[in-house]
């Protein structure tokens, strides 16, 4: 059943324009900032083949990508979950999933699923660059698959908070720009955590980019993978929360 | 409880915040019946149904369907239920076909079966020469009947529609009003309208609710007995008295209309016969003799309107 739901999500998303011009920007982009990573590279590459122990390719060029690629997504991610269920909510169609004999679980997930899924396409053009290089040269292919990792786990985050929004109203552009912040606000809430020697851990914890960074440096923390996996539970329970409340008196 | 009860519904009582919205309704629906849901808007109509469908969860009182309890057992019961909504619950970017495969899983109907389910439900409500078009590019009164289809697909033991013939044109409305009859034979239906006269043409039960209160629910052939006459309308050329009317037997009261005409009241038998015999003897020339029935609407405006809005404000449907 989740799987029915998500794979019309899916589905939809495809059949929307929004999701071709999302991947096609998101990619000429990205390839754009891989390019100009290489050519870096290329320019600094005599002067460390002289060093001893020196940064390789996965840190010049794969580490910078998905930092920006990061970045990236956090703009587009809220122009594709900010429908999902806003949209259900406006056009009254919530009211098929809600007379199905499914679960409110089952409705989260699946629309989570399905936008996840459309990301994850996206995730896999991105691989396929620093992939790539590997014509040509030697990869750190343990770093390469910790980035991964990150980037899917961030997105996987980045989608349950956009979920989460588009529970809570009825306007897209509210889901989106409501998400866009709360991301935004995640994102540099370790700023206040710099400031204050150690007083604000808890901000530096909260901080989705802090634990994207240990993974970027190849450094599989549990730490790290439990903070995803805990926003995403939280956002997922919040908007199943959400829905149910719609049955309930208000 | 009977073995043939496919809805069952126990002092349902629903709130929106402090607003009380329906107020211990209790009503059940056999295999077989069209119960037609009346009420002003506001009534209640709508929430009432959508409790039902499991859209909303009543503040009070149960509902069973198919034996089935709705608030324990949801899934299950939601199975035997098939709902429209005041707008078809349809996605514009989907084709008809789509749109109902979609449905048919989403109802758990098993793999083999769905293209026949998909086929029967297009066959019923005439989908079959736009089953590959886009829902959006629809109009109307077609996007309202793959909203039917959506709800029948999955052969439910109940189907619940909530004004199915709204802004639909005079022959979709024949059509649909076919459909519904058609449906009634095999499943049991519950439809609200506003419009009194589908109520007669296709129901055979009636119920009328105001103020979130059942005021009112009968059979049709019970309604039918409290429409029937009580008073003739008689016109003469030669109008005779008021007094000499109420003599011929069986005649209580004459009450003179303008225009020559005469409402003639009558308590138990009908008196037209001695009536013409009388006018035809004393040369009334009578040219006009006909029975006067008692609407549904006047019913319903009498259920209605007898009572003041309380101090509670209307609440939408």
């Amino acid at each position: 059943m989740i799987f029915t739901i998500a794979a019309r999500e899916l589905r939809s998303l495809f059949l929307s324009p929004l999701a071709w011009a999302v991947l096609a920007v998101v990619q000429f982009i990205l390839a754009y900032i891989f390019l100009s990573q290489i050519d870096n590279y290329l320019m600094w590459q005599p002067r460390l083949a002289a060093v001893e122990g020196a940064p390789g390719v996965a840190d010049l060029v794969i580490a910078p990508l998905f930092a920006d690629a990061a970045i990236v997504l956090l703009l587009v991610t809220p122009l594709l979950t900010m429908r999902v269920l806003s949209e259900e909510r406006r056009n009254r169609t919530l009211s098929l999933l809600f007379s199905a004999p499914v679960s409110m679980t089952e409705i989260v997930i699946g629309k989570y699923l399905g936008v996840l899924s459309f990301f994850l396409v996206l995730l896999v053009l991105l691989a396929l660059m620093p992939l790539s290089l590997l014509a040509g040269t030697e990869l750190d292919l343990g770093k390469l698959a910790t980035g991964l990792l990150g980037l899917t786990l961030l997105l996987a985050a980045f989608v349950a908070t956009g979920l989460f929004m588009s529970a809570l109203t009825e306007q897209p552009t509210i889901a989106a720009i409501s998400t866009f912040g709360l991301l935004l606000l995640l994102w540099i809430i370790d700023w206040a955590g710099n400031s204050e020697n150690q007083a604000s851990g808890l901000f530096a914890y909260l901080s989705m980019l802090r634990h994207y960074e240990t993974l970027l440096k190849g450094l599989f923390n549990s730490t790290d993978v439990a903070y995803y996996l805990l926003v995403i539970t939280l956002f997922l329970g919040l908007s199943i929360r959400r829905l149910d409340a719609d049955r309930l008196s208000h | 409880m009977q073995k043939d009860m496919l809805v069952h519904v126990e002092h349902l009582t629903r709130y929106y915040g402090h607003t009380l919205a329906v107020d211990d309704v209790s009503f059940d629906l056999a295999k077989g019946d069209v119960l037609g849901f009346l009420g002003p808007n506001g009534a209640g109509k709508t929430t009432t149904m959508q409790v039902i469908t499991g859209n909303l969860a009543p503040s009070a009182g149960r509902i069973d369907v198919h034996g089935i309890d709705l608030l324990d057992e949801p899934k299950r019961a939601k199975r035997e239920i098939g709902y429209l909504p005041e707008q078809p619950p349809v996605y514009r970017e989907l084709t008809v076909e789509e749109y109902l495969h979609y449905c048919a899983k989403l109802h758990r109907i098993a793999r083999g079966h769905i293209g026949k389910a998909i086929s029967t439900a297009m066959e019923r409500c005439g989908l079959n020469e736009v089953s590959h078009r886009l829902i959006g590019n629809l109009s109307k009164g077609y996007q309202q009947r793959v909203g039917i289809a959506q709800a029948i697909v999955h052969t439910p033991a109940v189907v619940i529609l909530d004004e199915p013939t709204v802004g639909l044109d005079p022959i979709q409305i024949r059509e649909i009003r076919a459909l519904i009859r058609e449906l009634g034979k095999e499943h049991g239906i519950i439809l609200s309208t506003h419009i009194l006269p589908e109520v007669q043409a296709i129901c055979n039960r009636v119920q009328i609710i105001h103020q979130g209160r059942l005021v009112f629910s009968d059979s049709i052939a019970g309604l039918e007995r409290r429409l029937t006459a009580t008073s003739l309308i008689a016109a003469f050329h030669a109008a005779p008295d008021p007094d000499a009317l109420a003599q011929v037997p069986g005649v209580s009261r004459a009450e003179p209309l303008p225009g020559g005409r005469v409402r003639i009241h009558f308590t138990a038998t009908d008196p037209s016969e001695a009536l013409i015999a009388q006018a035809v003897a004393n040369r009334w020339r009578l040219y006009e003799l006909s029975p006067e029935r008692r609407t549904l609407e006047q019913i319903f405006i009498e259920l209605t309107c007898s009572e003041q809005p309380s101090d509670q404000p209307e609440e939408t449907a």
